[in-house]
């Protein structure tokens, strides 16, 4: 077999292969490494510790800080708003989402305008949404005047100040940012639907709705997943939003576990923070593999437009 | 004859009726996008006085010293300098390390192939806020702190779980054959890659180029801890620390909110198929 020419060929040939491999993944793999595996793994050992970011890892405490993470009431009511926006966005956000691109995928007149405007805000960063926002909704605003000036004088709130408000005016402003790009996610399902599927279900009388139940929304249902899965981990790690228009106030009312992190970032809390970045990692890693198992096998192994 | 007639009025008339109720939403919701828009647009254009007084109807008379004022004081451009830098910088990392990278995992059957881009997907989980304090640490460390590369390296690496994702099933649906009668004809992988692939790819190229500029355009929290000299700011530092500097001027911070929506709104109208088309190939295709 040694003498096999082709053998030594072969072997030759696949010392290439593996040395392109290598070569192409290299530069990839080394800034991944470096600015986002290595600050992870550094981050479950720093979780570990007492530590407050400088001098030695010394103090040695074992899952103590993930015990007092969760022992703390502030993280409590943090992942407690987390959990409101993740329901909110799924009962309100994506269902007006869908709505629209149905209202986008009809022969309306100037849907295409309509698309760039709608999707436009999605380009503008939190800071400058955030801060826009902040000035319509201070007391005595761009809100509170209309309301006044339309007679609804009585509905004016504390829409950033009151802690019973704050958090759905945040789940407002991260809606407004945010609708448009899960529309054109299902816009783009849409538009994957064979129009003869339609045309047969319309011979056949379907009404709107009996078209959009039992035509639409099954083919529709991988892109719904996506848009889900989206909004779910963008809302377990809401941060820049909040931080922006109240920082986490008043009093805590709007804090996430994002600005919770931060926070205890900057009380020089490294260790106790980083546990919180483990338990924030870990939920969205769970919805994930939540996703992974029942939702993307399925969408790959049917033929809807997603897969 | 006469009943049918009427069925088929009130058929039309129940469509009709739809049709307005669907343009009522269309034009609630557009509302909804544009006012906010226009008013920090307007509101530059007022006094603060006017701003607290009347907010709604137009600027009387229009102010124009705040964007003047605004525009004179080289902070503006220096950050939009800042930001494009930033931009570019992550990008021209992001590109070539994806698209290799991608063109691997899509071409090549190897063993560890999906471990690897199982590995790259777990970015997808891990945002820049969450990894925020051990990536300082990391920086503080290679000495990229006050440095644009310490925004932009770290950027192209987060920037690289979705890129792979987007671009790899982009590599997979070009033919082998093509890959093969390359081989025959003497051409390795580097050649092949470079004169095949990425000239056949240009589409999502683009698409990874705008979704990472926007990104990096829109980035708040890493530049604002890495880059500690003032005249490194980015624009939506700069937009923050306009809002605190100037608490109770309302109209000077709408005024800058507005200068520094202008570049990336502008951006967007260039590049919104792109985008768009970008985002919706990402995720429905995976």
């Amino acid at each position: 077999m040694a003498l096999d020419p082709t053998a030594s060929a072969h072997s030759r040939l696949g010392r290439i292969r593996w040395t392109t491999i290598v070569l192409f993944l290299l530069p990839a793999l080394a800034l991944y490494a470096l600015f986002l595996l290595y600050p992870i793994v550094q981050s479950i050992r720093y979780s570990l510790y007492d530590w407050n970011g400088f001098g030695p890892l010394q103090e040695f405490v074992g899952l103590d800080n993930f015990r007092d993470v969760f022992a703390d009431e502030r993280f409590r009511s943090a992942l407690t708003h987390n959990l409101i926006i993740v329901v909110l966005s799924l009962v309100l956000q994506l269902p007006a989402a869908l709505a629209l691109a149905l209202l986008l995928n009809s022969k309306i007149k100037g849907r295409a305008a309509m698309r760039t405007i709608f999707f436009a805000p999605y380009v503008l960063s939190e800071v400058v949404t955030g801060v826009v926002w902040r000035q319509i909704l201070r007391p005595n605003g761009l809100l509170d005047q209309s309301l006044e000036g339309v007679g609804l004088g009585g509905w004016t709130q504390g829409w950033l100040s009151d802690p019973d408000v704050v958090l759905y005016s945040i789940f407002f402003i991260v809606s407004w940012k945010y609708f448009g790009f899960h529309m054109i996610l299902m816009l783009a399902g849409l538009q994957q639907i064979p129009e003869e599927l339609l045309e047969a279900a319309q011979i056949d009388g379907a009404t709107a709705w009996e078209q959009f139940r039992y035509v639409k929304l099954p083919l529709l249902m991988p892109t719904v997943r996506v848009s889900l899965f989206l909004s779910v981990i963008g809302a377990l790690q809401l941060f820049d939003m909040v931080w922006v228009t109240t920082k986490g106030g008043p009093i805590g009312a709007s804090s996430t576990m994002s600005t919770y992190l931060y926070d205890r970032f900057r009380d020089s809390r490294f260790g106790f923070a980083s546990a919180v970045s483990i338990v924030i990692f870990g939920l969205s890693l769970v919805v994930a593999l939540f996703y992974q198992r029942f939702a993307l096998r399925r969408d790959l192994e049917g033929a809807g437009p997603g897969a | 004859m006469p009943e049918q007639d009427r069925e088929l009025a009130r058929y039309r008339r129940r469509r009709r009726m739809t049709r307005i109720g669907l343009y009522v939403v269309a034009l609630v919701t557009m509302a909804v996008i544009v006012v906010p828009l226009v008013f920090s647009v307007l509101g530059g254009f007022r006094s603060s006085q006017q701003l607290s007084a009347d907010p709604v109807g137009l600027p009387n008379p229009w102010i124009w010293e705040n964007y003047e004022m605004l525009l004179r004081s080289g902070d503006f451009w220096r950050q939009v300098w800042n930001s494009t830098l930033i931009a570019m910088l992550t990008t021209l990392v992001v590109i070539p390390a994806a698209s290799m990278a991608a063109f691997v995992l899509a071409r090549y059957e190897f063993r560890g192939r999906e471990l690897v881009y199982g590995l790259f997907t777990i970015g997808l989980l891990f945002p820049v806020a969450v990894a925020i304090l051990p990536l300082f640490i990391v920086l503080r460390q290679v000495g990229l702190l006050s440095n644009p590369l310490g925004v932009a390296l770290p950027q192209a690496a987060f920037a690289l779980p979705i890129s792979i994702v987007i671009m790899r099933p982009f590599f997979r649906a070009i033919p082998q054959s093509l890959q093969d009668a390359a081989r025959i004809d003497g051409c390795g992988p580097l050649r092949f890659y470079w004169h095949v692939m990425l000239p056949l790819s240009r589409p999502v190229l683009s698409t990874i180029a705008v979704i990472t500029i926007v990104g990096s355009w829109n980035a708040f929290l890493l530049p604002l801890l890495v880059l500690i000299d003032p005249d490194q700011h980015t624009l939506p530092i700069g937009v923050n620390n306009v809002s605190a500097q100037f608490s109770t001027d309302y109209s000077v911070v709408l005024a800058y909110t507005t200068l520094s929506m202008i570049p990336a709104l502008l951006f967007y109208a260039l590049a919104e198929r792109q985008i768009i088309g970008g985002l919706t190939s990402g995720a429905v295709k995976e």
